[in-house]
């Protein structure tokens, strides 16, 4: 069908012709053609609503010239606009006038002073003199909004920003207006804070100091900040960001506007937990000196002890020379950057001669299989026809990543979601498909049309819709993560091997939470892997396995990078008690449970801390920098491989990051250098794609961001990768039989008195970058088993009941409650919360493939 | 001109201390109207209210009969009644519903098949208790007598009619802020475009938004012909409409008058009407339309009540109050009372209204409790200014609805026609009138 | 476990049933809430934003945007007394004023016993027995002082309970059922009608 709307419009803007897209607001329209509008209710990530009046300017229409806010109006052909005639002028310094009616002015004290949208347009426009002579309004001082967020009410200007973000972009009404006329404020409701995980970006996009962030609130004036461009590395998302500091502390994460990221937001354990930047979710109070290692440790009498570097690394170099390479083995690196990564992987294959290298935990998804899909960038995700989901809750998981799959469902994806348990994309879900433990295989096959052999819990409705949507996988996107921690991973592999397979035109977007993940696993940081995501054709040991090989005396020596073994593998006394038999090399900036096994530590720079590139899940490669120096004698990760390496007898011929970046960049092709060379820059690797371009800033969008000029957008890699390269295989489709050959087979039987464990992930968790944030540990919330209401009816327990949760190995107490998002005959318990010192997992599953639990009354 | 003796429409059952029930209803012609129109193609239904060129009694003034036909090309999906009368000194709706809601009901019936939609909404202003217990009995009546619910009088037309008590806003009397409200959200007006509903309407659906004494003239369209309505009154007022009389007039009241024959002095004086005012002072200022509209001074006296006619003049009959100030009235306290309702009113969501409202509000409250300075005469218009460009009439906007340029009206009004009183009140430091 | 008493949940859950979306049913609810416990509880708008698909927040903003809902308790009379342009030209803020002293309350604040709240009201839309006075959104036409000294008493005796119900309860009249014009009959019947109108004009 031919289609005749013309694809670009031409108005007459002040006289001159400027042409645009069809539907476009003008505001952006003029902006573009460098008029720029004042404004203050607008904000480009969300819908205009036209309520300030800033924006006024003069459009001719049927009844001669009218006021019409920009922000509001759409292009249309031969449109004539004037943006600086005195009516417009008069117009729109009466709105600044107005806006200054009832608001305070106590710029010098407040929060937002000079960084203040409001003060700037008055300094800009404002007359200087005020003609308002009579009593503003008044109202308590700052009230509590909620944990985290502030409001001083007085200082509000009713732009509705904080409101339409909650409930449009985050889809959490818990503040709205309230009252009416000039006495409107913003107010939460006592049955229900704003407690959103997303909380923050309200203080972000307030453009006065009407909100502040409880944790921000007085650390810094706005004219102490110093600020760099980096990237979060709280998740795998890894959200760009403007990282602040005052003196020689951190005091302000703010987001930045990445358009193929995270379009500005943040979640508020990566805007706030500061204190605990390393992502692993296991750093202590990382830049408390209480936590922070600042000089290397050696085990003496048992007791870990201060020495220097040289004696440190040749006691690590001691301990780990003279062996072969399958008695030693490196655990972690997620932290890493890929310059760090790199290193770390080459100093394990040519120096340690090991293959037994994982920077997964055991809760990961087989590298080799993630690599060998075909991958989607989160933009494609986002404008998919059709996004299936296969993941724990994404806004628990990976916050801004369910804001861009929202948006996408509520706008124009369909929206499959295997619903494993509670969630909250379900309420934009087009079809939600109840899955149980050791089920998404068969879902994913009943999808590719087999005949499911036993009963789903998806009903063959809802499986037949969901077939119908994705038809032969053209334009499907599909996510896919580690849902269920007490299930083995073969489960999600077999049904993503699956969907590959029948719909070979879907492709995937994996969704692995922790921070840095994607690069080391892309860094070779993984049995049988080579940096450039190649496969090598050789085995080793993966995290678990190396750990029950130290327990059996198999290993002896292990070299733990970037972080604490026990804080992140689930079941932590299957951890100790391999630690406990082998010589332990931690290489870490800050301590945990693991450095009671240390027999040599090296402190290492941290995030915030370290220049380096990172890669987040769909394969961007962008820039961390360094805001701080890191503190006392600690390294960068690169340095300490090549020492290390050095000390015993050989070399890397890496010297420093630039060095690391160039070779990964130079042997295969993975962007680097051309990324860390441009700190604002960022990529996608992928075999295919364009070059993107960066965008101005608006200073009105993003208040206190202190660069104006740019904000990184991503230099493309290209189509760089060398398949044909002698000597390594790219990993390819016919490499999923071997990756994922002879996995967990064990299905347990499930009985009418059993209900399948679903372990899900909170993001405030228990993890000591939420222990180590001042401003977050309050809010992790209590270990509870959620289960269908009649599930409970049937097994006679009431929500508020404490019950005994039998697994495996043990049994538990928790308290229960009643949740219908969960599917009939699974119980859901999200791990990680207040009660996981107690091992909760590691006591609660066994060996099978999925872990079944009963219920029994105390 | 002298007072011309009106045919009662509307308020044709006033002499009825029962007029509100369905039997008398049913006995002073109840109900045939409809089963006229019921006999009637839908379009010729419409067709005789375009004829009968019934125009908008909400304030508008826009002919029903063209809204509806602009509606007809596509399906209509709602019929809503704007049954939330807040304008200052505007009581006829109120009248209306609590004496005459089956009147009401057959109107909206009428409409509802003219537009061939199954489901009508009449908000009304939930202050009137009394009306809503009325009109709910009205409603249940009406389903019970076969008027309502499925396949009325034995026709193939079914209709719901849902009745939706307001809470208190003046504003919801805006017909998108209106819509919003029976949407369940504050009632903030949308913008027009794309907002106007009879394109995305309620719940986005295609939506006729008519005031109820609109409605209520349907019956007798229908029984008499739109021709007989039509040939009442004069140019494009036609018809009778309802004058809510207040202020210091012997006999404030609601009076059914035929339009454009008559004027104000004779509303205002007639002894069957107004009965001149009290004390037998002089009109010192008239408020036509409601409190949105610019004032007449008594050399307009003889002007005749017609749309165009008012329109000419500089103002509007809006919603058909007509409020009289003698020659005792405090004109500031009056601009400054008015203008302390637009500021309670005011939504609160543009920014000129929202704080324009409060801002000359307070300036008026000095002026007339003690404060006031000849500056802010000029303060008062510029600000003004600001909230309504130009200070023109019709009135441009820098605000989302036109209650934004509603609140200048009356300052502008006021102190173009009593200076020196604004004046006499800065001099005497307060109001003089004590 | 429900707020409202099982009467008027249920009587929610049927003007809910009204509306093309949940949401729309917002102030009826708020009022059928108010009927039970003459103002709106932090409970009651929990179980309204739960009827009507919305949050807590947005219950309350909603309702505080409306004057007739009260979000603090109020007396079993709320009286209101309309100082607008056409009561202000016929004593309405004397007889404000008058009120407030025989109240023995502020404006917006409620006599001690408890019985009353006072409040200034915009126009009434009664102007012709102005200055308006309402009791529970009840007209009740004392237009002089001495009228309403007799109103107060009268009220205070518990001689207008029969007219005037505590404050909260808006409509004593509830609609005889739901909806009777079902969407697909109806479509059904307009294209049997078109059909029929066609085969008449032919
Ligand atoms: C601030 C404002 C208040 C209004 N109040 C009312 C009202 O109370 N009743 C009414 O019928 N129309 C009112 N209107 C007019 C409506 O927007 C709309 O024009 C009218 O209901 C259409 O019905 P009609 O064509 O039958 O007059 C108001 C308009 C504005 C701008
Ligand atoms: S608090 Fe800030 S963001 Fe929210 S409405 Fe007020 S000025 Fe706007
Ligand atoms: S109205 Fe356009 S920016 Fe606020």
């Amino acid at each position: 069908m031919a289609d005749d709307t013309p694809t670009t419009v031409t108005i007459t803007l002040n006289g001159r012709p400027v042409v645009a897209a069809p539907g476009e607001l003008l505001i952006s329209v003029a902006e573009r053609a460098g008029t720029y509008i004042p404004r203050f209710c607008y904000h480009p990530r969300m819908e205009p609503v036209g309520v300030c009046r800033m924006c006024l300017v003069e459009v001719e229409g049927p009844r001669g010239a009218t006021l019409q806010p920009s922000c509001y109006l759409r292009v249309n052909d031969g449109m004539s606009v004037v943006t600086d005639s005195e009516k417009v002028k008069k117009a729109q310094d009466g709105v600044l006038e107005f806006l200054l009616v009832n608001h305070p002015l106590d710029c010098p004290v407040c929060d937002k002073g000079g960084e203040c949208p409001l003060q700037d347009q008055t300094l800009a426009h404002g007359s200087g003199e005020t003609r308002f002579i009579e009593e503003k309004r008044h109202f308590e001082k700052p009230i509590s909004l909620g944990e985290l967020i502030l409001l001083d009410r007085e200082r509000c200007i009713q732009c509705s920003r904080c409101t339409r973000f909650a409930a449009e972009v985050a889809g959490e009404a818990e503040i709205d207006f309230a009252g009416r006329g000039d006495l409107i404020e913003v107010a939460a409701s006592p049955t229900q804070p704003f407690d959103s995980v997303f909380s923050g970006n309200t203080v972000q996009i307030c453009p006065v100091g009407a909100l502040t962030a409880k944790p921000y609130r007085f650390t810094a004036r706005p004219w102490d900040l110093e600020q760099v461009e980096s990237t979060c590395t709280t998740c795998a998302v890894g959200c760009r960001i403007a990282v602040q500091s005052s003196g020689n502390r951190l005091t302000r994460v703010l987001g930045l506007d990445s358009e193929p990221v995270n379009h500005g937001w943040l979640c508020d354990k990566g805007r706030f937990s500061l204190d605990s930047v390393d992502g692993n979710d296991e750093s202590a109070n990382v830049l408390s000196a209480a936590t922070r290692i600042t000089s290397p440790l050696v085990r003496k009498d048992g007791q870990l002890v201060a020495t220097s570097w040289s004696e440190a690394l040749a006691v690590a170099a001691g301990l780990l020379g003279g062996q072969t390479g399958e008695r030693l083995g490196v655990i972690g690196g997620a932290a890493l950057t890929n310059e760090s990564a790199y290193t770390w992987g080459r100093f394990a294959r040519e120096v340690l001669g090991t293959e037994n290298i994982d920077a997964n935990y055991g809760d990961g998804l087989d590298a080799a299989l993630l690599q060998a899909l075909p991958g989607a960038t989160i933009d494609e995700a986002a404008r998919a026809r059709v996004i299936l989901t296969m993941t724990g809750d994404l806004r628990q998981e990976l916050p801004v990543l369910f804001l861009r799959l929202r948006a996408a469902a509520l706008k124009s994806s369909a929206l499959i979601e295997f619903a494993f348990g509670t969630s909250a994309l379900r309420s934009v879900a087009r079809v939600a498909l109840p899955v149980r433990p050791g089920e998404a295989h068969l879902v994913a096959g009943a999808l590719a049309g087999d005949a499911p052999s036993g009963e789903l819990a998806a009903s063959a409705e809802a499986i037949a819709s969901a077939r119908e949507l994705l038809g032969d996988g053209e334009g499907v996107v599909i996510v896919a993560g580690r849902p269920n921690l007490a299930e083995d991973a073969s489960v999600i592999e077999t049904a993503l091997r699956t969907l590959a397979e029948r719909f070979p035109k879907a492709k995937f977007l994996p969704a692995l939470r922790r921070s840095n993940v994607r690069g080391a696993l892309d860094m070779g940081l993984a049995p049988g892997l080579r940096a450039g995501r190649r496969a090598a054709g050789a085995s080793g040991r993966d995290t678990l396995a190396q750990l029950d090989a130290m327990a059996a005396g198999e290993q002896n020596a292990v070299v733990l990078l970037g972080g604490c073994v026990l804080g992140n593998v689930l079941d932590v006394e299957r951890a100790s008690a391999g630690l406990a038999r082998a010589d332990v090399v931690v290489v870490t900036g800050h301590g945990g449970a693991t450095l009671a096994h240390a027999d040599v530590v090296l402190p290492a720079a941290i995030n915030h801390e370290r220049r380096g590139t990172v890669t987040n899940i769909e394969g961007r490669v962008s820039a961390v920098a360094p805001k701080l120096a890191a503190p006392g004698a600690s390294w960068d990760d690169v340095a300490i491989a090549a020492e290390l390496a050095v000390a015993m007898g050989a070399t890397l011929d890496v010297t420093s990051v630039e060095v690391a970046a160039k070779l990964i960049e130079e042997t295969t092709g993975y962007p680097a250098l051309s990324v860390l060379n441009d700190d604002t820059a960022e990529g996608v690797w992928s075999l295919s794609g364009e070059r993107s371009v960066r965008r101005a800033l608006d200073p009105m969008a993003f208040p206190g961001v202190r660069s104006t000029d740019a904000v990184g957008q991503g230099s493309y890699a290209g189509d760089t990768l060398n398949l044909d390269a002698p000597g390594v295989a790219p990993v390819s489709p016919t490499t999923w039989a071997q990756v994922s050959a002879g996995r967990g087979a064990r299905v347990p039987h499930v009985d009418a008195y059993s209900l399948r464990l679903h372990a899900s992930r909170r993001l405030y968790d228990n993890g000591i970058a939420m222990q180590g944030s001042p401003a977050l540990a309050g809010l992790v919330e209590e270990t509870t088993l959620y289960a269908h209401h009649a599930d409970l009816d049937r097994l006679g327990v009431a929500t508020g009941d404490v019950v005994n949760v039998v697994g495996a190995n043990a049994s538990v107490a928790l308290p229960v409650a009643s949740d219908d998002a969960v599917p009939r005959g699974v119980a859901e318990i999200a791990v990680g919360t207040r009660r996981d010192g107690e091992n909760l997992l590691g006591r609660l599953a066994g060996a099978d493939t999925l872990t079944l639990v009963r219920l029994e009354s105390r | 001109m002298a007072y011309l003796d009106s045919p009662q429409i509307v308020s044709s059952r006033k002499e009825y201390a029962d007029s509100f029930t369905l039997a008398r209803y049913l006995a002073t012609g109840g109900y045939e109207g409809l089963k006229k129109a019921l006999s009637m193609f839908p379009e010729q239904v419409a067709a005789e209210v375009d004829a009968a060129s019934l125009l908008g009694r909400g304030g508008a003034g826009f002919p029903a009969g063209r809204k509806w036909s602009m509606l007809r090309k596509s399906a209509v999906s709602y019929l809503v009644v704007n049954g939330d009368e807040s304008e200052p000194a505007t009581f006829k709706d109120h009248y209306l519903v609590e004496r005459d809601p089956h009147q009401l009901v057959e109107g909206v019936i009428i409409a509802a098949y003219a537009l061939q939609v199954n489901r009508a909404f009449i908000f009304l202003r939930g202050e009137f208790a009394l009306g809503l217990e009325r009109l709910s009995q009205a409603v249940n009546d009406a389903y019970e007598h076969g008027a309502l619910g499925r396949k009325i009088f034995g026709s193939d037309f079914s209709l719901d009619i849902v009745v939706h008590p307001g809470a208190g806003a003046y504003i919801c009397g805006e017909e998108t802020g209106l819509i919003e409200a029976l949407e369940g959200k504050r009632g903030f007006p949308r913008i027009k475009p794309p907002f106007f509903p009879a394109v995305t309407g309620l719940y986005g659906e295609p939506t006729v938004v008519n005031n109820v004494e609109t409605m209520s003239n349907l019956p007798w369209i229908v029984t008499h012909g739109g021709a007989a309505f039509a040939a009442l009154g004069a140019g494009r007022s036609t018809g009778t409409r309802l004058f809510a009389l207040a202020g210091r007039v012997k006999n404030p009241g609601v009076y059914e008058i035929e339009m454009v024959k008559n004027t104000f002095r004779d509303i205002i004086y007639d002894p069957a009407l107004g009965g001149g005012i009290i004390g037998d002072k002089a009109v010192k200022a008239i408020i036509p339309g409601g409190v949105s509209a610019p004032w007449f001074g008594p050399d307009q006296l003889d002007l005749p009540l017609g749309q165009d006619e008012v329109a000419a003049a500089g103002s509007m009959l809006g919603s058909g109050s007509i409020v009289v100030l003698d020659e005792d009235s405090c004109i500031v306290r009056a601009t400054w009372r008015i203008t302390k309702f637009f500021s309670r009113e005011s939504c609160g969501q543009c920014t000129p209204c929202r704080e324009g409202s409060g801002w000359l509000e307070r300036m008026l409250y000095r002026l007339e409790h003690g404060g006031g300075r000849v500056e802010d005469l000029d303060l008062l218009l510029d600000v003004s200014d600001n909230i309504s460009p130009g200070l023109a009439w019709p009135p441009q906007q820098t605000t989302i609805c036109v209650l934004g340029p509603s609140i200048p009206s009356s300052i502008h009004s006021a102190i173009s026609m009593f200076r020196d009183d604004f004046v006499a009140h800065v001099d005497h430091g307060s109001c003089p009138h004590g | 476990m429900s707020h409202l008493r099982t009467e008027l949940r249920q009587r929610a859950e049927e003007v809910v049933a009204l509306y093309p979306s949940r949401r729309s049913a917002m102030l009826p609810l708020l009022h059928l809430a108010q009927e039970q416990d003459g103002y709106l509880t932090d409970e009651a708008m929990a179980e309204v934003a739960e009827l009507t698909g919305t949050t807590p927040a947005e219950v309350r903003g909603t309702a505080s945007f409306y004057d007739m809902f009260h979000l603090e308790p109020v007396g079993r009379y709320v009286v209101g007394v309309c100082t607008n342009i056409a009561c202000l030209l016929r004593g309405g803020e004397e007889l404000l004023e008058h009120a407030s002293a025989v109240l023995g309350c502020a404006v917006g604040g409620t006599s001690d016993d408890g019985l009353f709240t006072l409040e200034e009201t915009e126009c009434l839309a009664d102007c012709n027995i102005a200055p308006v006075v309402q009791v529970n959104h009840r007209y009740v036409r004392t237009t002089t002082p001495e009228a309403f000294d007799g109103l107060i008493e009268d009220l205070r005796a518990g001689r207008l309970e029969h007219d005037i119900p505590p404050h909260g309860t808006l409509i004593r009249v509830r609609r005889a059922g739901g909806l009777r014009a079902d969407a697909g009959e109806i479509a059904a019947e307009r294209a049997s009608a078109r059909e029929a109108r066609a085969a008449r004009e032919q």
